[in-house]
Parts: structure tokens; sequence; C-alpha cells
């Protein structure tokens, strides 16, 4: 299912779809979005803050701010502005409970 | 000569400086290492949206098509006839004696070189807003990646602050791609503008593209505005809180929020290869020092943005000289300059002209609120900043260690001309006096099971 999020899909809307998990819940995205497309055309946040109070959604987009690094289920921080979206992946906007 | 015996020369960065380096060397008969933390070869400016993607470049540079089809074939060509090694995907993050610390998908490797030529371009230069830690705060340069890599607008209204020619570009850009953009709002009075104005005419035709692209924002553009605060709830940015030029306070609703005030040179690398700074008054920024071809010294050689922001045009220029100064040290027979070095020097004019007209704005930061983030990575504030000066004296790198600004994840890219402008202003000095942050590696965060595989 498509929920409204943060991003606003101008153009290149004919790809074929991906399926991902975001906090757990199953979402579509295109193939050739970015972790960072994909996670905001359906919700607002890719992280919180650690220092502050504050959801954050990414600042660059070119790979020099870092703010945009986010969690998988299976550990492995990604950059989401430079890392695509692949069929199946399990994003999260919290760390693994594992996580010390 | 043969291959094997040929020096060994890498280039970082495949933008245009880094790709017209590269051609040149190929030229000259040697087998050069490209290193780019882009996936395909082109740049910011010039950056080229993943496979399966459609708009053409006509589409997706406008007035710069031509260029960008140029580049992008002439590196195309290039690697796919093996005439150079391109690592995609990787980024330098260290350097100690001739070796360079790659850091690709497969972990830490060490590249050897004997010549190094950095075309590591720029990022968006930003100054704090107080509330711009919030979601939906980005940087100029990301809405317009967003729109060329991917397609989309980063929100559903959009304000755009700072000065520049990037922020005219991008709200024309994103008007005619149709998204819903609330204000540009720019921090340069128009009496600053049109001072700047008559260094333009180095490019009357750029200068020309400007002023149309700026009457495709019709009544959205203000100029000489003072911005307040970003508004944000929960979920994100709410609203910019700003005062027109007759001091009128004004109140726009948005969910997103891009800015820039020109850019920043990426400068990290230079400084880890130990080249010299020198402040630059215009620029207003630190940066390395080279000679007119690019010559830094230790057989390091800059070229682009990374060095004087020039923009695209010039850092296709400063990457052939770049070359040429590499292979004359080298011994090899080098192509002629001189025409290259005079139209840089007429590029140059006209950048130094945008830099007069949409100035860095000292005085709003220099007027931050206490409470104001400073530090978006580590959210450290201007009052913590000036509370360091006060314990530890007008030095950046003290201050940045008392401070913790500059030590975040960024590494200080996005915090650091913002923090040494506090900080001089609560020393009473200038930046110049206070000196810069020192570049420390990892440049990037790397995880630490990358060196672990190294042996």
């Amino acid at each position: 299912m498509i929920t409204a999020g943060r991003i606003v899909r101008l153009a290149e809307r004919d790809r074929a779809g991906v399926h991902f998990f975001f906090d757990g819940q199953i979402r579509r995205a295109l193939e050739g979005d970015t972790v960072l497309t994909a996670m905001l055309a359906s919700g607002h946040a890719l992280r919180m803050s650690e220092f502050g109070p504050e959801p954050r959604a990414g600042f660059c987009l070119m790979g020099a701010c870092q703010d945009c690094w986010v969690w998988q289920e299976e550990g492995p921080r990604l950059r989401a502005c430079s890392s695509l979206i692949t069929e199946g992946m399990r994003l999260s906007t919290t760390p693994p409970e594992s996580w010390p | 000569m043969s291959r094997t015996a040929s020096p060994r020369v890498v280039i970082v960065g495949a933008g245009p400086a880094g790709i017209r380096a590269a051609a040149a060397l190929v030229d000259a008969g040697l087998h050069p290492v490209v290193i780019d933390e882009g996936n395909r070869a082109g740049g910011q400016i010039y950056r080229r949206p993943p496979d399966g993607f459609v708009r053409t470049p006509e589409q997706l540079y406008g007035s710069e098509a031509a260029k960008a089809r140029a580049l992008h074939a002439v590196f195309d060509r290039l690697a796919a006839d093996g005439r150079l090694i391109h690592c995609a995907g990787s980024s330098v993050i260290a350097m100690q004696e001739g070796r360079l610390h790659v850091l690709g998908e497969g972990g830490v490797q060490i590249v050897s070189y004997d010549r190094l030529i950095l075309a590591t371009g720029a990022s968006d230069r930003v100054a704090p807003v107080p509330g711009w830690q919030s979601a939906g705060v980005y940087s100029l340069g990301a809405a317009q990646i967003a729109l060329k890599a991917q397609g989309v607008a980063l929100g559903r209204r959009i304000v755009l602050i700072g000065s520049g020619p990037l922020l005219t570009l991008v709200g024309a850009q994103l008007v005619e791609a149709g998204a819903d953009v609330a204000a540009v709002l720019d921090t340069s009075p128009w009496h600053q503008q049109m001072r700047g104005f008559w260094k333009l005419a180095a490019r009357p035709l750029v200068a020309l593209r400007g002023l149309v692209l700026r009457a495709k924002l019709g009544r959205r553009y203000h100029a000489g505005v003072s911005l307040e605060r970003i508004e944000a709830d929960g979920q994100g940015v709410t609203a910019m809180c700003w005062r027109d030029a007759g001091g009128r306070q004004r109140f726009t609703p948005c969910d997103t929020i891009g800015m820039g005030w020109h850019l920043r040179a990426e400068t990290h690398l230079a400084d880890l290869a130990e080249c010299a700074f020198i402040y630059d008054e215009q620029w207003q920024q630190w940066l390395p020092k080279i000679d007119e071809m690019g010559r830094a010294g230790n057989g390091v050689y800059l070229a682009g943005d990374g060095v004087r922001l020039v923009g695209a045009d010039g850092a296709e220029i400063a990457g052939r000289l770049a070359a040429a100064a590499c292979l004359a040290d080298l011994g090899f027979s080098a192509p002629s300059i001189g025409a290259d070095l005079r139209k840089l020097a007429r590029l140059e004019r006209f950048a130094r002209g945008l830099a007069c007209a949409f100035p860095w704005p000292a005085q709003m930061m220099q007027a931050l609120p206490d409470d104001a983030v400073v530090c978006r990575c580590e959210n450290v504030t201007a009052g913590a900043v000036r509370q360091s000066v006060d314990f530890c004296g007008g030095e950046a790198n003290r201050v940045k260690s008392l401070s913790r600004v500059g030590m975040g994840r960024c590494q200080g890219r996005y915090c650091q001309l913002a923090a040494v402008e506090l900080a001089a202003a609560q020393a009473g000095c200038t930046q110049d006096a206070i000196g810069r942050f020192r570049g420390q590696a990892p440049v990037r965060p790397a995880p630490i099971g990358a060196f672990l595989r190294e042996d």
C-alpha cells in the first residue's frame, strides 16, 4: 500500500514496484528509489536524533552530512541518501532491540 | 611507455574537474585511477539518475545538457575501453605517505599514488537558523539532487532561504517541475546585489539566464529578508518566520525548507594531504593554496570547486590545467594551457562578482540566540560555542574540543563556518585570526568491520 509521506513524486513514476518493511509495516517503493526516497515517500522521518527530541529526515542528500543513517532490522546501518532500496529490505527508525 | 612503468596518478572525484583531468592524462598515455563516491560519474552538478530513469539530459540539466552529455560520454568511453580504473561508490577516508585508504563495498583498501589530483567539489554553505535541526530542513543542493536524481520534491510546500545563484536556480527548477514553492527568501538586499552586478558582465549570457530564472519565481521572490526561525512540531517543519526588507513580520506555512548561501569547498582531503591554506576574504572561507595550474606541492594537485568556487565550467578547465601541471612535473609533454588560463581568469572574475552580490550572512549568525543549534549532528548550541570562547579563548580547535562543535558525524562540514563566525565575534577578533578546524581522518564515518578485514 502507498501511504502519504513527506516526499512528492513529480516525474519518473512508471518504474517497477519494490516492497520493503518500514518499522515492521510493508510499504511499496519504486525500483531506483534511494532508501531515503522510499522511506520518506511513506513516512515523515528516517530516525530520531540522539542528541535532541526531534526526528530527522536527512539534510544534504550527497553523502556529506551523515544525517540520514538508518537502521536495518538485522543490524548494520545504511546511509539512506546513497543506498538504493531493494526488495524485502527491513528498515527501522529506531535501533534494533539488541542495541545496547 | 609501458603501463607497468608509468607513474600512478590517482584522481579523487568524477565531476567536471575529475573527468577532464582523467581525459587529459589518458591522452598523454597514462592510466589513471579515478575514485568517486557516486555510483555513476558526473559529480553533483551533472549527477545522473540510477538505471531505469527516462528523463533526457535536456530535461535534467536544461541549458547545460550538452556539457553534461559530453562529460558523461567522455568518461564512459574511457572506462569502457579500460583506459582508466574507475572505483565507483568509494570514499577516500584517510591518507598517509602516498597511500590512500579507500572505503568501498568490500571494506577498506589501500591505493598508492605517485601523484594525486583532488577534485572533491563542494557542498552547500549553510548558516544556522533557529529550528534548522528539524526534520524537513534540507540544503538547496539536496532539493536539486532529489529532483534530478529521483524525480521528487522533498515536501508538499517548500520555502527556500539563503542567497546566491543556486537559490534562484533551484527555485525555478522546482516551480517548473510542478512543486509548490511558497516563497524564495534571499538575505541579500537589492543594493548589495547591484554592487556585484557589474562584475557579472564577465559572462553576460549567464547573468541574463539568471535574470530569466529570477523572473520565473515572480512574487515568490523576496530580497533583503531577515530569517527569524523555523517552526516545527513533532513531525517536522510547519512554518518559516521571517521579516521582509521593510521589517514587517511574515509567517509562511510550509513543511520543507531548502537552505544555502553558495558553496563551501570540500577540503578535508587537501587538509590530510598537508596542503597549506589561506583565508579568502571574498569567498569568506579557508581555501587550499595552489599556483595558477592547481599545484599544491608534494605531488598533490587541486581542481574545481574543492579549491576555487568557480562553478562547473571553471572546474572543467581547472581539471585540464591540473592534469597539464601533473604531466609537466612528471616529464611528459603537456598540452598548451594559455587559452585555458585566460578563460579561467574570466570565470573567476564572474564568480567573485557573485560572492559580492550574494554575501554570507555574517550579522545574522552573530545575532543567533544562545539556544539556537549550531552543530546539527550533536545539537551543540550557539551559547555553548560562545561559552567555550570565554573558557579557552579565540582559537578554532580549542573551541572545537571544548564545545564539541565540528566533532559530530559530518566532521564540521555544515557548522564550521558558523561556529568560527560566532567564536570570532565572542573573542572580538577576525575569522582569519581564529583559524580553522583541522581535518581529521576518517573523513567519512566507517564501520569498524571495514578496518578489521584489512591485514
